[in-house]
């Protein structure tokens, strides 16, 4: 994972609340076993909408989305951060995100920002009275700026903490490979197991 | 220290605990596969040159993709195809059982997990889908994750995870008749919202929840996440005990004893306080359908579609306004006028054989009302040959229904099931999203009663109104 510290880029005005993973990515794109090009399926349904806001200069090159509340609900599919990521998006900006969607924008690099309603609003106004306006998201003193708006957002201290390390969670955890170990030796003789197979 | 029924599972399953933002590692009891979330997880560990650390706690199956019809024949849809194919060979490669097409155990991962006896209380338990929230039914802590988190549990068999917040979702009185678990969560979803459950596990408590099916716990179990939440739990009882005694990975024996023992003790503690509490009376709870594109967007049958007019928040307003043009309704219409052109019994919220039987029970010796098809889609072929041993397929087929094989079919849009662009469905689904069962369809949300009342009818209807 590439570390992130700060990106500007061009913000995207997205009036919508509960924006669930099968609006970012429909399931029909979902039957790859590559890890890359899934930005033909962002937002796909939307997109064949001329008048939807992906299809506009200058938001067509956007890096920052700020959506409404409630971003990412439904499906566990790390799909759409894969859609957003490989479509160009490295922030999203969101007064509430699902759990699970955060979760995976962690441990991809994309950055969930989350900011007060009234400023997601605020940045809102400004992006769609003055398109293309850059915003600046930084990491280190957890701020979104664009103009003269300047808006703190949260993200927990572990998340960023990796992110502006770059670092790969599961060699994190196998540092602790004998604490695992030791765990698994104290398992109750009851807990099922499922008849695996000889690996080949 | 007095604790929850989550914080017990969670302690008993912390490896390390973290210190200070970092998060504790949990221990992970079982690890369920499909063919979606899983092929760039093994590509991780190949690539890393990692190995799979405890395929004994790992199965797969087969899904999302299987078509349900024709399936001794190859996927038709090549990508489908390559994905399933690309399962198959990850699990030989990787020593991991799966359950293929055609198989006895074939079916719904939330399916199978519970019928096979895999899934016990105290557990924790994930999968790359949303819906692993149906195994809390057990007592367990199970929850969806993506598919960096698949690979995670692959390569060490823990995660790392923040503790979560504790919901009670206390459910009183009794559920009148016709009325069923599915119209209780659609309810807790209506009530709390989309977002309400954020961060939460849902613990379902109260007189109504101990008295339901360990079928009907799972439908409520299932649906936490469209509240929001990663998972529900609900505490084991006699009823769990009894579900799982003699299935294929129960304990047996002294184990059992002591199996029981433990599991005995997976309760809230009586003076144990949860960071949230939210009651619903069963005694007024009525079958409750979906009007919009979110879960949250659900009202009793006997309502009419609500005008966003009316709607004081913004956001809400500007959503219900955008859902209504999506499903094509107009404010006022009684929900029991809209004609459906597809009913679907199945998915992993209601393709038990609980569910199949009480729909059949409507269906019975009445007929499909003219122009709608009826999906009926077991969730498992062992459930599927269970309703057949009891007639209930010639129940179905007798009524004009489709009889199919065992798959996510219609829940979502990745295999041949799915509605037509403006195609309208009761489904027994879980979401109700844009486009979720083909581009374009619009979806209700119904429990197996009101689904096998619609197909009668053609419009959404409950079971009562086919007595008048």
């Amino acid at each position: 994972m590439d570390a992130f510290t700060t990106h500007t880029g061009v913000g995207v005005p997205l009036r919508r609340s509960n924006v669930d993973t099968d609006q970012i990515i429909p399931a029909v794109y979902l039957k790859r076993v590559t890890r890359s090009g899934f930005e033909d399926g962002l937002f796909a349904a939307w997109r064949s909408d001329e008048h939807f806001i992906l299809n506009q200069e200058p938001f067509k090159a956007g890096s920052v989305l700020v959506a409404g509340p409630d971003f990412g609900t439904g499906s566990s599919r790390e799909h759409a951060v894969w859609a957003l990521m490989d479509y160009g998006f490295r922030v999203v900006i969101s007064s509430r995100f699902a759990d699970i969607f955060r979760g995976n924008s962690g441990k991809q690099g994309l950055v969930a920002a989350q900011c007060s309603q009234s400023d997601v609003e605020l940045l809102w106004k400004l992006l769609e009275s003055e398109p293309g306006t850059p915003v600046t998201v930084d990491l280190t003193d957890k701020t979104v700026r664009a103009k003269d708006l300047v808006a703190p957002f949260d993200i927990d201290d572990y998340t960023r903490w990796r992110l502006l390390e770059g670092l790969d969670d599961i060699a994190l955890t196998l540092r602790h490979e004998a604490e695992i170990s030791d765990f698994e030796g104290n398992r109750q003789t009851w807990l099922p197991t499922t008849d695996p197979l000889p690996a080949v | 220290m007095s604790r929850t029924l989550a914080e017990k599972v969670w302690e008993a399953h912390v490896v390390r605990h973290g210190s200070g933002a970092e998060p504790d590692l949990l221990y992970i009891d079982l690890h369920l596969l499909h063919e979606v979330t899983s092929p760039q997880a093994f590509d991780g560990l190949r690539l890393a040159d990692r190995k799979l650390r405890r395929p004994d706690l790992t199965i797969a199956t087969e899904d999302h993709n299987v078509p349900t019809v024709d399936i001794d024949k190859p996927i038709a849809d090549l990508v489908s195809r390559t994905q399933v194919e690309t399962l198959r060979r990850n699990c030989a490669e990787f020593g991991v059982r799966l359950h293929p097409m055609g198989d006895f155990e074939q079916g719904i991962v939330h399916v199978v997990g519970p019928q096979l006896g895999l899934t016990q209380p105290g557990m924790t338990v994930v999968c790359g889908d949303s819906h692993t929230s149906t195994h809390g039914a057990f007592g367990a802590l199970a929850f969806g994750i993506g598919t960096s988190e698949v690979e995670h549990v692959m390569a060490t068999q823990t995660l790392p995870l923040r503790p979560f917040k504790t919901m009670a979702i206390n459910v009183t009185g009794s559920l009148g008749e016709g009325v069923t678990a599915k119209d209780i969560i659609l309810a807790v979803i209506a009530k709390i919202g989309t977002g309400g459950g954020q961060g939460y596990v849902l613990e379902y408590r109260g007189e109504a929840i101990e008295t339901l099916s360990m079928e009907a716990r799972m439908t409520v179990c299932n649906m936490s996440i469209e509240a929001g939440a990663r998972a529900g739990m609900i505490a084991p009882d006699e009823t769990t005990f009894d579900y799982i005694k003699g299935r294929d990975h129960a304990p047996s024996g002294a184990d059992w004893d002591r199996a029981v023992e433990y599991w005995k003790t997976l309760r809230t503690d009586d003076d144990a306080t949860f960071d949230a509490e939210v009651t619903i009376d069963a005694n007024d709870l009525t079958p409750f359908v979906t009007w919009g594109t979110n879960p949250g967007q659900g009202l009793p049958l006997g309502a009419t579609v609500p005008d966003p007019e009316k709607i004081a928040d913004e956001n809400e307003r500007v959503a219900a306004e955008k859902a209504l043009t999506y499903m094509g309704l107009e404010p006022g219409t009684p929900l029991r006028d809209i004609r459906v052109d597809t009913v679907f019994l199945g998915s992993c919220t209601n393709g038990r054989i609980e569910d199949l039987r009480a729909a059949a029970d409507v269906i019975k010796g009445k007929h499909v009302a003219s122009g709608v098809r009826m999906l009926v889609v077991p969730g498992s072929m062992r459930v599927r040959k269970q309703a057949e041993d009891e007639g209930l397929d010639k129940v179905f087929l007798d009524a004009g229904a489709e009889w199919r094989q065992a798959g996510c079919s219609m829940c979502l849009g990745m295999n041949p099931d799915q509605l037509a662009p403006g195609e309208r469905s009761a489904s027994t689904s879980n979401r109700n999203f844009e486009g979720r069962q083909g581009k374009g369809g619009r979806t209700h949300l119904v429990s197996p009663l009101v689904a096998a009342a619609t197909a009668v009818r053609g419009t959404l209807s409950a079971p009562a109104d086919l007595e008048n």
